[in-house]
């Protein structure tokens, strides 16, 4: 017979943490940040490298230096590659199936992600020249979501050695 | 064959640094904070990165409220062509001694060791609250100010303090820190002004409890040529552990340090004169403990610097005081000097670096 004390091992304890932080996105980023509130893309440029980093932290981490020179980049890039996303999870806020991507903006050397949209999914590829759309002006803060989304410009694609460096 | 904590290998501390300490930098994220740290420590002796084998840091996430904000701060060293690289959830102090040991084993011949954290971004009793056991002690949040008070007085109670001798503490540290630049507190106020403080948690009165800091440090550390190359009066780490203790707080005599006490004597802290100690005891009566622990007499200058109740950084404050050790005897106002770090609440776990000059 059972002792009736014995209810068996305790398989779950909920210990509810709440921590709130302030963020600091730093001088080089808050330059980034301020761009977006412009609708403009600012990236910075290693002075012993070369590179154009965008959005830039600050130092190069190739090669652990300042990056104190302000690069306006333009609106348009290339898509270096993508994913078509078919799967929905909790908290998303985009219809699938869509597109997620890096982009390689003009001027840049380094890319980053971004949604492409105003165009079929089947129909997005590697190099495919695409452009930013805002949000209204007067919508725009320093915040990515200042960008609307990237959609094709028009332009013919890109060729692969402009952005094989970057895959 | 030497004993553990005692050196195989001469190691040097070839080159320190700091940032300003403060208490809060909210223009530069942790990278740019960091960045003229790691370029002072180089050019302090003409090297680059190029020049070290190894990089080793210590910081942690739950201080900035991001994931693996070692990675980012990568950026301020610059990891190309790739590096060996590690990382401690600890003081710096825990890096350096990391690097140590692998300078030990004759597989580098120099490393860089960084610390870095920003206390200013949470709420730091908060956070610290939550390096305690998770199931018992975390949910109830006590607070590190309130932990810090129980063992302060369970130190009076002991009879071997009283609030008088916290105040002292206080007072020397803050009144040292004038001629240390880089320190956050810097004031000459006597015992008994400070004993008119109020009690932030009794008997802890504002004066015994650290100054929440920004702040950033660096150490290179060099063996062989490199060691004698980068220093004119190199100063060589002679004795060097660390101890834990267990993280059951009533467990534990929280008015001594076994855990000081075992690793001072694995550093062989005791087989010479001692000119100095810098001490990393956050809480002004945290020091008294240490000090009886390292089995320091009073003719030992501690924290000449001002130490953690003139400038607290976490995550950096136990590696400025080997920087500051080794800086003392660099400058010829000490021959040997012992480094102390501790970690966890109320003096957990401790780390004991025994420098001498050449």
């Amino acid at each position: 017979m059972a002792d009736a004390t014995d209810q068996g091992p305790v398989t779950m304890l909920a210990t509810p943490i709440r921590l709130d932080f302030e963020f600091t996105p730093g001088v080089a980023q808050s330059k980034f940040l301020r761009g977006l509130e412009r609708g403009e893309f600012l990236g910075q440029r290693c002075g012993a490298c070369g590179k154009v980093y965008v959005p830039s932290r600050g130092t190069c981490p190739t090669d652990g230096v300042p990056t104190t020179e302000d690069v306006l980049l333009g609106n348009s890039g290339t898509v270096t590659t993508y994913c078509v996303v078919n799967v929905p999870f909790a908290g998303q806020s985009i219809e699938i199936p869509y597109i997620c991507a890096q982009i390689l903006l003009d001027g840049a050397n380094l890319s980053f992600m971004g949604l492409i949209q105003e165009i079929p999914t089947q129909e997005i590829r590697m190099g495919m020249r695409v452009e930013a759309v805002w949000v209204d002006e007067s919508d725009l803060i320093p915040s990515l979501a200042s960008v609307k989304y990237f959609r094709p410009n028009g332009e013919p694609d890109a060729d692969y050695d402009t952005y094989k460096e970057y895959l | 064959m030497s004993a553990a904590g005692r050196t195989v290998r001469p190691v040097s501390v070839a080159s320190f640094a700091q940032s300003q300490n403060v208490r809060k930098d909210s223009e530069r994220n942790e990278a740019e904070s960091l960045h003229p740290v790691i370029a002072e420590v180089f050019g302090n002796i003409g090297i680059t990165k190029d020049d070290v084998d190894f990089i080793c840091s210590g910081s942690t996430d739950y201080l900035i409220g991001g994931p693996f904000s070692f990675v980012m701060a990568l950026d301020a060293v610059g990891v190309w062509p790739p590096r060996a690289e590690s990382h401690v959830e600890m003081d710096g102090a825990w890096a350096l001694y990391e690097a140590w040991v692998l300078l030990q084993e004759g597989e580098i011949d120099a490393a860089l060791v960084y610390s870095f954290g920003r206390s200013s971004l949470g709420d730091l009793n908060e956070i610290l609250t939550l390096q305690l056991d998770p199931y018992y002690e975390a949910p109830l949040w006590p607070d590190i100010v309130s932990l810090s008070a129980l063992q302060a007085r369970a130190l009076i109670d002991s009879g071997k303090a009283t609030e008088a001798d916290f105040a002292a503490v206080a007072s020397r540290s803050r009144r040292d820190a004038l001629s240390n630049p880089k320190a956050q507190v810097r004031n000459d106020v006597s015992p008994e002004m400070l004993l008119q403080d109020d009690y932030v948690v009794a008997p802890l009165r504002r004066h015994a409890l650290p100054p929440i800091t920004d702040g950033a440090a660096a150490i290179v550390l060099a063996a062989g040529e490199k060691a004698l190359q980068w220093s004119k009066r190199p100063v060589w780490i002679t004795g060097f552990d660390h101890r834990i203790e267990t993280h059951s707080l009533g467990a534990r005599d929280l008015t001594s340090s076994p855990s000081t006490s075992k690793a001072a004597q694995m550093a062989g802290v005791a087989d010479g004169n001692v000119d100095i100690a810098e001490i990393h005891a956050p809480f002004a009566h945290q020091e008294l403990i240490v000090k009886a622990a390292l089995g320091l007499d009073d003719s030992v200058v501690i924290n000449p610097s001002g130490g953690p109740l003139a400038a607290n950084p976490l995550m950096s404050a136990g590696l400025i005081r080997i920087g500051e050790a080794a800086s003392r005897i660099r400058a010829g106002q000490a021959d040997r000097a012992v480094a102390h770090a501790t970690s966890g609440p109320c003096l957990q776990q401790n780390l004991v670096c025994v420098l001498e000059g050449e």
